[in-house]
């Protein structure tokens, strides 16, 4: 069967501050934080799920991370996910966006028959937006990024318009495609009753008893979880040692009014502007 | 982010002690799959998720939309009835998210959820939008023939509920038929074996829906309500909606007049049951909805007085800190914990009452059971409804007041939730009604037998407050027997209001003890609100000593002045 592909993240629920939210050392942290669904990968599985309904397809939902984000899977099949995987590899942690849609590309492909892959625009904890795109590079989709709105879809092509920043595009596409989705495009519909049921005791595999693993098969309780090894990956791309991105320092910023300076609007004026973002706030490593 | 599963929502269900009732609808827990409950802790983890879902559908979805849906209210166009477009959505996502059958068994789609379970999220949703639980309450339509229809109307009818495919209507008022619903005249004519329904009906709540049910009178040339039988009849040509109704408040959901011309309809269970049984059944699923809403709008009026008194500044503080203020919201607390105790006692009675039912519908002997549970759940009903239908509308009436002159305009929601409470003391039988069905229970004696739990419960910090309890008790039962002694009727009727307020009162206090015992967080609440009833208690008292030290067997010569 074909398949429509969500990629999803367990992110911290920064929208919700509370006063430790971050560490002294300027970094999040993490256990201050609730764990939420990405909210903009909500809209991209709503989006998987309209686009499944009415094509046909089977929408899966993969996620990479520790085990808790088994918790982000388990939603996607109360809002009416048909499968979610879980890729999980203490080998994976550290992973900047080069790494992760490396681990990501693979999934895809593993999972075979894939036509189109659908993830949020960004991260609320990362604000890269660079991991659809590079998982679309590496699997050699088509790829619209910043949609915000599904016009048309059949089985031949898809046309959603975009946000340009300066202005909205409207593209159309054929498969396979991979579209990075905004909060504007939909409403992500809520959890399912009668889903909540089917699916609240699923979990990973080592979350049941001896006694209870039938009863979990049975029921296709069991959230699968993919290792570096069940993919065959090459650890050397993986995790910490996959990733080139290394934070050299990092600052907490305190923005004020009275930073405000003025350009002229020509050409020296905005050379001059460049130089000084690029001596106030950018490090160069030596 | 707002959930209106808040902690007290969680507290109060908590308390529920719901382990038969899962245990009946859940088959003795035998199955374990992913259409079932396995045990007690697996219900009560899904029953959490379902109130939490429900919680967020209210607050981040219902809530938003429900000022749109006031100012555009439904319309009647070409014979053709309209919700406001935000209800159409409301309804959508609800049907979505699989909450549209509720209560119905697994079989035909449902959820197989505790009436106790669904009460709460009536609650939530009146407290985002209370006209959109008039349209999500009238599941108790689809619970109704449940209960009563044959197989094939259930398998036919049931399934199409619980996916939110049709809505339904119950239809009983007439221009005539009000109050007294024995004096219904909508004629049912059986033909070659059919059954029409000729007549009209008014009040209507939500009469262009697909599925009514409908009381009528299968046996002319009778006027009791041993004539009535009721009806399943589907939207067509025959029905027309002659109007809808423009009203104060509730105006997402529509109100109809409807004219039934020789339209096709099936008898439902037996003739000459409608009124004596069914309709009361449907009654008071009803009534227990109405609590809900009318809870639901209390909350909302809290919640809002509580925030406009912290924002508004006026003489240099805010009014929060002035003493004729939060005399109003230390009231309203207390009013409101304790109402939320006795709603949700009230539906863990009715599922309690329904467990037995269903045992004697499988030819179980029940009996004593059956009518124990059945007293109780009909003496709670209009109990609840009583409470919390006027606290909605005291609760609306002091938050508007805490908000002054910019609470009068329709720039605040308070004014909307004035408008809205004020149809709960009425609909469904209004507060005085509520009344004599809850009398009987008090001067039978079996409220004194439901209270004596409070004179043996162990308590560790609260005591002393528990024997103030059993003595404000003693009083009411002494004003009860004070009743008791007169032999006119109309002294009985005219006390009747004062002791059912006592009783109100007194319930509370007993399901409140032991949850403030519990909580001490909760213990302040409990004394203020102990407080508030002694006085009650005492000024109902003496009213009730007064007037038969005044008017006695006599007190009918006070409608004097009135006669025309």
């Amino acid at each position: 069967m074909k398949k429509i592909v969500v990629l999803a993240k367990q992110v911290p629920d920064t929208a919700n501050v509370t006063g430790d939210a971050m560490k002294p050392d300027g970094t999040v942290n993490r256990a201050a934080l609730p764990a939420i669904f990405n909210p903009e990968d909500l809209n991209a599985l709503e989006m998987g799920l309209t686009i499944g309904e009415k094509l046909g397809f089977e929408v899966h939902v993969v996620t990479m991370g520790p085990p808790k984000a088994v918790e982000i899977l388990k939603h996607a099949l109360y809002m009416g996910a048909d499968r979610v995987w879980l890729i999980s590899d203490r080998r994976f942690a550290a992973a900047d966006t080069l790494a992760t849609s490396y681990v990501l590309a693979k999934a895809v492909e593993k999972l075979g028959d894939v036509q189109m892959v659908l993830a949020g625009r960004q991260a609320i904890d990362g604000d890269t937006a660079q991991v659809g795109p590079q998982v679309a590079e590496k699997i050699d989709f088509n790829q619209v990024t910043y949609v915000t709105e599904l016009k048309e879809i059949n089985s031949g092509h898809v046309v959603v318009e975009r946000d340009g920043e300066t202005r909205s595009e409207t593209i159309r596409t054929g498969f396979p495609v991979l579209l990075t989705v905004t909060a504007e495009a939909n409403t992500p519909r809520f959890a399912n009753a009668a889903r909540m049921l089917q699916f609240f005791r699923a979990g990973l595999e080592s979350d049941f008893q001896e006694e209870n693993l039938g009863d979990a098969k049975a029921n296709n309780w069991i959230v699968p979880t993919w290792t570096l090894d069940d993919m065959g990956l090459d650890p050397a791309r993986c995790g910490l040692n996959g990733s080139p991105t290394k934070v050299h320092k990092i600052k907490s910023i305190t923005l004020k009014g009275t930073d405000l300076q003025l350009f002229n609007r020509d050409k020296t004026g905005i050379q001059e502007m460049v130089r000084n973002i690029v001596k106030d706030y950018v490090e160069v490593e030596r | 982010m707002s959930n209106y599963y808040d902690s007290s929502r969680k507290l109060h269900f908590s308390q529920l002690s719901l382990e038969p009732v899962v245990r009946d609808l859940e088959h003795g827990f035998e199955q374990k799959n992913s259409h079932s409950l396995g045990s007690m802790e697996e219900a009560l983890r899904w029953y959490n998720m379902l109130l939490d879902n429900a919680g967020e559908i209210a607050g981040e979805f219902i809530a938003p939309r429900a000022e749109a849906v006031d100012e555009q209210g439904c319309r009647l166009e070409d014979g053709v009835v309209s919700w406001a477009p935000e209800t159409q959505e409301n309804m959508d996502m609800l049907a979505q998210a699989g909450y549209m059958g509720a209560m119905l068994e697994r079989r035909f789609g449902g959820l197989a959820m505790p009436v106790s379970v669904n009460n709460i999220i009536v609650e939530m949703i009146s407290q985002a939008d209370a006209s959109l639980m008039n349209l999500y309450g009238l599941q108790d339509i689809a619970v109704t023939l449940q209960k009563f229809g044959s197989e094939e109307q259930k398998q036919r009818v049931l399934p199409l509920f619980a996916k939110g495919e049709v809505s339904g209507a119950m239809a009983l008022t007439e221009p005539d038929a009000g109050s007294d619903l024995q004096a219904v005249s909508l004629k049912a004519i059986e033909k070659d074996g059919k059954w029409y329904l000729d007549g009209v009906k008014r009040f209507i709540t939500n009469g262009s829906g697909d599925v009514l049910l409908v009381l009528a009178r299968s046996e002319p040339d009778t006027t009791s309500g041993r004539g009535l039988s009721m009806f399943l009849c589907e939207k067509s040509p025959e029905i027309v909606v002659r109007r809808i109704e423009n009203k104060l408040g509730i105006h997402g959901s529509p109100t109809c007049e409807l004219q039934f011309n020789m339209a096709a309809a099936e008898l439902v269970g037996k003739r000459k049951f409608g009124l004596i049984k069914y309709v009361m059944s449907l009654m008071n699923g009803a009534r227990l909805a109405v609590s809900a809403q009318a809870m639901g709008i209390a909350q909302a009026a809290y919640e809002e007085a509580v925030a406009y008194a912290n924002e508004r500044e006026q003489f240099g503080k805010r009014i929060v800190e002035i003493p004729a203020v939060y005399q109003m919201l230390k009231q309203m607390q207390g009013e409101i914990e304790t109402g939320r105790a006795l709603l949700y006692q009230t539906g863990l009675a009715v599922d309690m009452m329904e467990i037995y039912e269903r045992k004697a519908e499988a030819g179980e002997k029940v009996k004593t059971e059956l009518r124990a549970t059945t007293a109780l759940a009909d003496f709670l009903t209009p109990l609840s409804k009583f409470t919390l239908s006027e606290l909605a509308n005291r609760a609306a009436y002091d938050s508007l007041q805490i908000h002054g002159g910019v609470g009068y305009m329709k720039d605040f929601k308070v004014e909307r939730l004035l408008r809205d409470a004020r149809i709960t003391n009425i609909y469904e039988g209004t507060t005085q009604l509520q009344v004599v069905a809850a009398i009987g229970f008090i001067v039978k004696g079996l409220f004194e037998k439901e209270m004596e739990a409070v004179r043996t419960m162990k308590l560790t910090d609260l005591k002393t407050e528990q024997k103030k309890v059993v003595s404000l008790l003693d009083k009411m039962l002494a004003a009860v027997s004070a009743v008791h002694e007169m032999t006119s009727p109309d002294f009985r009727d005219y006390a009747a209001t004062y002791l059912v307020e006592m009783a109100s009162i007194l319930y509370r206090l007993k399901l409140y003890l032991p949850i403030a015992d519990q909580n001490p967080d909760r213990q302040e609440i409990l004394k203020f609100f102990l407080m508030e009833s002694d006085v009650r208690i005492n000024y109902l008292e003496n009213r009730i000593l007064h007037l038969k030290e005044q008017y006695g067997d006599n007190i009918d010569r006070l409608k004097d002045d009135f006669l025309k």
